[in-house]
């Protein structure tokens, strides 16, 4: 059975590229000025800087050094040991763009199950916003690439994760098989009684849908239980499954 | 079919040498056959997943004593007003039209192993290949002394559905200013772990909404239950003075009822209440102890990545009355149970493919008019056992939009699993 860490392994990709024009609007942090951003963001920074460094010169301390990560692979840096999990986090897609990196300061422990950062998380919303905005301006590297860029942002939310998992052969038996845990609550007929049906959904809409449970962009705490045990590959199963069922 | 008249078959098979030459309605008789013993939420949606996936290939009987089925899900609700009873009893009619199962009204009283035979209660016998037993819970009627099954028609237990839930509603509606109902909780474990908990919201529902001045005393034999926080915030906000509950620190310990008196004697005092509503212990329904599928604690040990049972490879035992490790005996569980015997049964007996087990559970409660609450896991099968993977409950404080989202998400599940166990 595939783990929690598993399933992640391409979601990452569709975080990134498909969320960037989102983390741009979010978190520009329009009510503060560039110098009020200095000072919030050195302040909220001093919970890091114990373990980690940034800016002209920043060196890999307890932590990785931070210079440059936005838009960087996770435990992509040489000379650090990383832990497993922030090194196959990174393997499988992660990358920190600012949506991941707010996801994943609010509660690190969640965001990358077994990754080692001893920080137990940021729970403000604009201190998280105001920090990355920090980091990426006292950042000397730039190692972003496209993160941020129209071409990124275009394709909108999560639909490179849906284009990957799509891209995988979904096993019909399984799907049918997988589906028994959709259909104690998504009725197989189509009929909706307080719970959407999810019969004969598009393949790309069912795929989305659920990453956006995995992300918290929908948020329902039965339907990230479930998505969170499933591989891509089952839900690409389940995909194909659902939208070959026709509505009756 | 009786057993005779399969080995009539065979011989008339001998006699043909050619299978394949049959007229279709006697090579039909040559499947593979399930029975199901339990036409609940583990039996019927085991007998509706084998009949349905192997599309006519397995000959599927459900055996259950009643006509149609009452719910023990949502049958709070019932007793709160909030559904009809029709609207909790279903029949079986589409999985005898829809597919091709046989139901067979009847109670199984033994089961030969060594001949896979079920014995029903007029005499009958049913063969079987695999046999899938899922007789829900059966009472210990004197682990509360004083009661017994002639005292549970003055003092309902309610906990199968059926008429005992109509008679509690009855005596619920009866309660008028002044009067007490005092509740006998049951010891872990049993049916429906924060089921007795949400029977007391919806009782003290419908006291309140008739204004009605009386009280509900909970005594349980636990120290804690499910949901507790979420309970007892509920009752504090909706229902304040009306509910109190006592674990075994306070009350001392359940000694006895007398129903007659409407008394129960606990370590350091007596209750009396107008309405007395026990829930004694449970063990598995008396079918799986009949066939020996049972150990010491009254359920029965099942192999955790196929709901097998352990002493015997062609039975399987789900729901209540199985030993599923971290999972809460709940319709859900069954359901959920169901569904992985009834793979592994088709590749047993047709060689389809089996696929690692997988479970869920999710249990809705509501506290009060669009006030509800859930708690829910994925399951997996680890070291022998079915250990819980991950989990979620709902937070004490959640705002209301959030109550009556889960709420109608509860009725929905309620109308999914029930399409999805009786077609």
């Amino acid at each position: 059975m595939p783990n929690g860490e598993l399933n992640w392994r391409t979601a990452w990709v569709g975080l990134v590229s498909g969320t960037a024009l989102m983390a741009c609007l979010a978190f520009s942090s329009p009510t503060l000025a560039a110098d009020d951003i200095d000072t919030a963001g050195e302040r909220l920074f001093t919970q890091c800087k114990t373990c980690h460094e940034v800016g002209e010169g920043a060196r890999h301390k307890i932590g990785p050094h931070l210079d440059g990560i936005i838009g960087r692979a996770a435990g992509s840096l040489e000379g650090f040991k990383y832990s497993t999990a922030m090194r196959l986090a990174g393997e499988t897609g992660l990358v920190w763009d600012e949506k991941a990196l707010d996801s994943y300061l609010e509660k690190p422990r969640d965001f990358i199950r077994g990754n080692r950062m001893s920080y137990r998380g940021m729970s403000d919303p604009e201190d998280r916003a105001v920090l990355i905005e920090w980091l990426a301006a006292a950042s000397v590297s730039q190692p972003g690439g496209p993160v941020g860029s129209d071409d990124a942002a275009a394709s909108g939310p999560a639909s490179s994760f849906a284009d990957i998992v799509l891209a995988l052969e979904g096993d019909p038996d399984y799907g049918e098989y997988l589906a028994g845990e959709c259909v104690t609550c998504h009725q197989a007929s189509g009929h909706a009684d307080g719970i959407p049906s999810i019969v004969g959904l598009p393949k790309d809409y069912f795929v989305t849908a659920l990453f956006e449970y995995k992300t918290n962009v929908r948020r329902n705490e039965v339907m990230k239980l479930r998505v969170a045990n499933l591989a891509n590959e089952e839900i690409a199963a389940l995909a194909a499954y659902f939208s070959g069922l026709e509505p009756q | 079919m009786t057993y005779i008249n399969r080995r009539h078959f065979g011989l008339l098979v001998g006699a043909a040498s050619a299978t394949l030459a049959m007229p279709a309605y006697l090579r039909a008789q040559d499947k593979p056959k399930v029975v199901v013993i339990g036409g609940g939420a583990g039996g019927a949606t085991a007998a509706r997943y084998i009949a349905k996936d192997s599309e006519g290939a397995i000959d599927v009987t459900l055996i259950d004593d009643s006509e149609q089925f009452t719910t023990c899900f949502f049958s709070n609700l019932y007793l709160g007003g909030y559904r009809d009873f029709g609207s909790i009893t279903h029949s079986y009619d589409k999985l005898q039209s829809d597919y091709g199962i046989t139901k067979v009204t009847g109670m199984a009283v033994a089961v030969d192993r060594d001949a896979r035979l079920v014995q029903m209660a007029d005499g009958s016998t049913i063969p079987y290949d695999r046999l899938v037993v899922s007789p829900g819970i059966d009472l210990i009627w004197d682990s509360v002394a004083g009661y017994s099954e002639e005292a549970s028609q003055i003092a309902p237990h309610a906990w199968k559905a059926g008429p005992q839930t109509q008679l509690l509603k009855e005596k619920l509606d009866g309660i008028g200013d002044g009067q007490q109902i005092v509740m006998v909780a049951p010891p872990n474990p049993y049916r429906c772990p924060p089921g007795p908990y949400e029977r007391v919201s919806m009782m003290a529902h419908v006291l309140k909404t008739k204004g009605v001045d009386a009280k509900i005393i909970i005594l349980d034999p636990k120290e804690k239950f499910s949901k507790q926080g979420l309970f007892e915030e509920g009752w504090e906000t909706y229902y304040p003075g009306m509910v109190e509950w006592y674990g075994p620190t306070v009350h001392g310990g359940i000694e006895s009822v007398d129903v007659a008196s409407g008394t129960v004697e606990t370590g350091i005092d007596t209750f009396r209440g107008d309405l007395l509503n026990i829930i004694p212990a449970q063990k598995a329904g008396a079918i799986a102890a009949e066939a020996g599928l049972t150990d010491g604690s009254g359920f029965c040990p099942i192999d955790a990545a196929s709901m097998r049972s352990t002493e015997d490879e062609n039975i399987f035992v789900i729901g209540d009355a199985s030993i599923a490790g971290a999972m809460p005996k709940s319709g859900f569980s069954a359901n959920s149970q169901a569904k992985v015997a009834a793979m592994n049964i088709r590749g047993d007996l047709i060689g389809s493919k089996v696929f690692p087990a997988r479970y869920s559970n999710t249990c809705w409660s509501l506290i009060e008019t669009d006030d509800g609450v859930k708690v829910g896991a994925q399951y997996a099968p680890q070291d022998g056992a079915i250990a819980s993977t991950s989990s979620f409950i709902s937070q004490t404080g959640e705002d209301a939009a959030t109550r009556k989202a889960t709420y109608e998400e509860s009725i929905g599940w309620y109308a999914g699993i029930t399409a999805d166990m009786f077609g």
